[in-house]
């Protein structure tokens, strides 16, 4: 079993990208990111790979797709404002189906906001985020060890389906400081890059590129991608729940409310109230017929976020309109307190009339 | 008889799209001579930019990748240091690198990346149809500057070779030009000169080539390289600007 | 005697090779080909030198020279 070390998520989620064999990070400082950009010049040096601050996120993405398309595993990272610049090479990077690794540590928003957590890019993340017709994986994690586990899983997957994967967290999550373990991933079986350009040596060349204008081309590249996306969002779309089976109000959240949701959780269920969490560990592929399932028998189902409301409709639309779907929704780069979130409960026990069992 | 002349093995037997007299396909055709003369097919990644040149993957018969619209210089950085062994050069237009992708391949050239980017200035925007460029001339007249590109509000014509040369990560820069046989053949020495540099590890080599667009200068492809002659190189010298250094 | 051989069909027409050569030894067609332009053919190839000029203005990469 590996050692245990304390880091905070920035950290963590540096070593886990070398851990995971990933030997390029380009990146562009931004708080609340800046432990990444600092921990990979000193890091990517040790193991014989390559740290470059770049000029801009515009330019960091782009190296990201340069790495990428000659076969490497690549890594940037950013906050809200950064990860909007390279939503242009983003959409490349989709189009020319190539595997790639961003995290977004969110801030608030919209234009500069404050560098407090906030989740208000969940639109932005899930819905492809630049032009086109694109999906991004999204990865949610909700502590430190979920990080080191889902960038491991975002190399991955990105390999696996040729695709860029997102992996959203925020400032707390970021700063925080948990026991975590880092164990080089056991070798994946994931398909050869024989689409990389490393050379023509002994086969024709390779070409990458998006701009396809033959009568009719565009149509069936997009309608390709588009069954890679169902293809994804069959295997791929995970969750996690929380005391939901029997729920009669469920929590819905990801990210680090999905932490104060879960001990929420535990206090009422010993005050004996069926209350349950339902966390999204994917927001795309977002796992629908799992939260279908676990909302069937709640009077109430409460979305928690940290942002004027974005999770909430894949929630409404996954259960509905008849189904009574509320929103707890913090905007501005601002946490949501227990209290608040216990209010909102009390709240909703009251209208309901539950009784404790 | 022995073979004078004929196409490059890294260039494909395929027709290009560009105009009647467009200087696109001789700089294509130089690269791929170097290439094969230097032979690295097997090794090179080339990169093509948006701009008229965007099919030259089409072309070259090596691997190549797109760039976004000026973001080239990056891509080439992500590539190169991806795999140093690769020989990476991205392929640029006046708009693609001294406008939008002026950032990128600035600062590329400040850090020095072991790349080779070629350049082609032909004072217009092709693709989108004639409108300026940031190397328009003064009183050029383009799609956008209907009475000639006035400095005073559209700027004057940016020197980018020189701009780059000031770099100490910059380690040769040479502007040149297709508008005769004499010049061809410098600019494919100029070619030859920057690739083997990269070969040799030795840092950033840039080559910028005037090139005519005889379309969107609305005159005759002979008359155009005429006006290389006449009125480009008064603006945009031609002649080694950064020397390679000497050996050690 | 050199021999310049061009490809007519795919000449774009562009004369930079009559302009290169130092002995008029290419002319442009009468004809159009299917492009539509009247096109570059060698004409006077007792003349050739075989220098290959015209090929290192060639645009088109449609001219080879042996000699």
């Amino acid at each position: 079993m590996a050692e245990k070390h304390l880091m905070c998520g920035n950290e963590a989620l540096s070593e886990a990208a070398v851990a995971a064999g990933c030997r390029c990070y380009f990146g562009y400082p931004i708080t609340p990111q800046n432990e990444v950009t600092a921990y990979m010049s000193r890091r990517m040096p040790e193991v014989g790979g390559q740290f470059v601050q770049s000029e801009s996120e515009l330019a960091a993405i782009n190296m990201v797709f340069g790495a990428a398309v000659v076969g490497a595993r690549a890594i940037t990272t950013s906050s809200s404002p950064g990860i909007s610049l390279m939503q242009e090479g983003i959409s490349y990077i989709a189009a020319n189906e190539l595997p790639a690794v961003i995290v977004n540590v969110m801030r608030g928003g919209p234009g500069l906001g404050n560098i407090g957590p906030s989740q208000a890019d969940y639109f932005q993340a899930t819905r492809g985020g630049g032009h086109g017709d694109y999906r991004t994986i999204v990865l949610t994690p909700a502590s430190v060890q979920e990080i080191v586990d889902h960038v491991i899983l975002a190399f991955d997957l990105a390999d696996r389906y040729r695709n860029p994967v997102l992996i959203l967290i925020d400032g707390v999550l970021g700063q925080m400081v948990e026991p975590v373990e880092i164990a080089p991933p056991p070798a994946a079986d994931l398909p050869a890059k024989d689409w990389a350009l490393t050379g023509c040596k002994g086969r024709p060349p390779n070409k990458s590129r998006s701009l396809i204008l033959g009568e009719n081309e565009l149509l069936e590249m997009n309608r390709r991608l588009q069954e890679k996306y169902r293809a994804i969002e069959a295997a791929e779309a995970r969750h996690e729940a929380v005391d939901a089976a029997d729920a009669e109000i469920l929590l819905v959240a990801y990210g680090s409310p999905a932490r104060t949701c879960r001990s929420v959780v535990r206090k009422y269920r010993e005050r004996g109230y069926r209350i349950g969490l339902f966390r999204p560990v994917t927001a795309w592929p977002f796992p629908s017929a799992a939260l279908a399932e676990c909302a069937k028998g709640a009077s109430a189902v409460l979305v928690v976020e940290m942002s004027a409301g974005q999770l909430v409709e894949d929630v409404r639309l996954t259960l509905g309109p008849a189904a009574n779907v509320l929103l707890l929704g913090k905007p501005g780069g601002e946490v949501i307190q227990a209290g608040e979130l216990e209010a909102e409960i009390d709240r909703i026990i009251g209208l309901h009339k539950m009784k404790r069992r | 008889m022995t073979t004078v002349f004929k196409r490059p093995e890294s260039l494909k037997d395929t027709e290009t799209h560009y105009c009647s007299g467009c200087g696109h396909g001789i700089v294509h055709r130089l690269i791929a001579e170097v290439v094969d003369e230097l032979g690295i097919r097997e090794r090179v990644v080339g990169i093509a930019p948006v701009g008229c040149a965007v099919l030259a993957y089409e072309y070259f018969n090596f691997d190549v990748s797109e760039a976004a619209h000026g973001r080239a210089p990056a891509v080439a950085t992500g590539m190169k240091r991806a795999r140093p062994d690769l020989i990476v050069f991205a392929y640029q237009g006046d708009g693609d690198l001294a406008a939008i992708g002026m950032a990128e391949i600035i600062h590329a050239a400040n850090r020095g990346e072991h790349i080779t980017v070629f350049f082609v200035n032909n004072a217009v925007y092709g693709m989108t149809g004639g409108q300026m460029a940031p190397t328009t001339m003064l009183g050029q007249k383009t799609e956008t500057t209907p009475r000639g590109r006035n400095a005073l509000g559209e700027g004057a014509p940016i020197r980018v070779a020189e701009l780059l040369a000031q770099f100490d990560g910059v380690k040769f820069v040479e502007r040149c030009t297709v508008s005769k046989p004499r010049n061809v053949l410098k600019a494919r020495a100029a070619v030859k000169t920057a690739l083997s540099l990269q070969i040799e590890g030795k840092g950033f080599g840039f080559v910028e080539i005037l090139s005519p667009c005889p379309t969107y200068w609305g005159l005759q492809p002979r008359v155009a390289m005429r006006m290389i002659e006449e009125r480009m190189e008064e603006i945009f010298p031609l002649g080694r600007i950064k020397e390679p250094a000497a050996e050690g | 005697m050199a021999k310049v051989t061009i490809d007519s069909r795919r000449c774009k027409g562009c004369e930079l090779c009559v302009e290169a050569c130092p002995h008029g030894v290419i002319v442009m067609s009468t004809a159009l080909n299917d492009r539509g332009v009247h096109f570059a053919q060698p004409a006077r190839l007792e003349e050739c030198t075989g220098c290959g000029l015209c090929a290192v203005m060639c645009p088109d990469v449609i001219i080879e020279v042996e000699k």
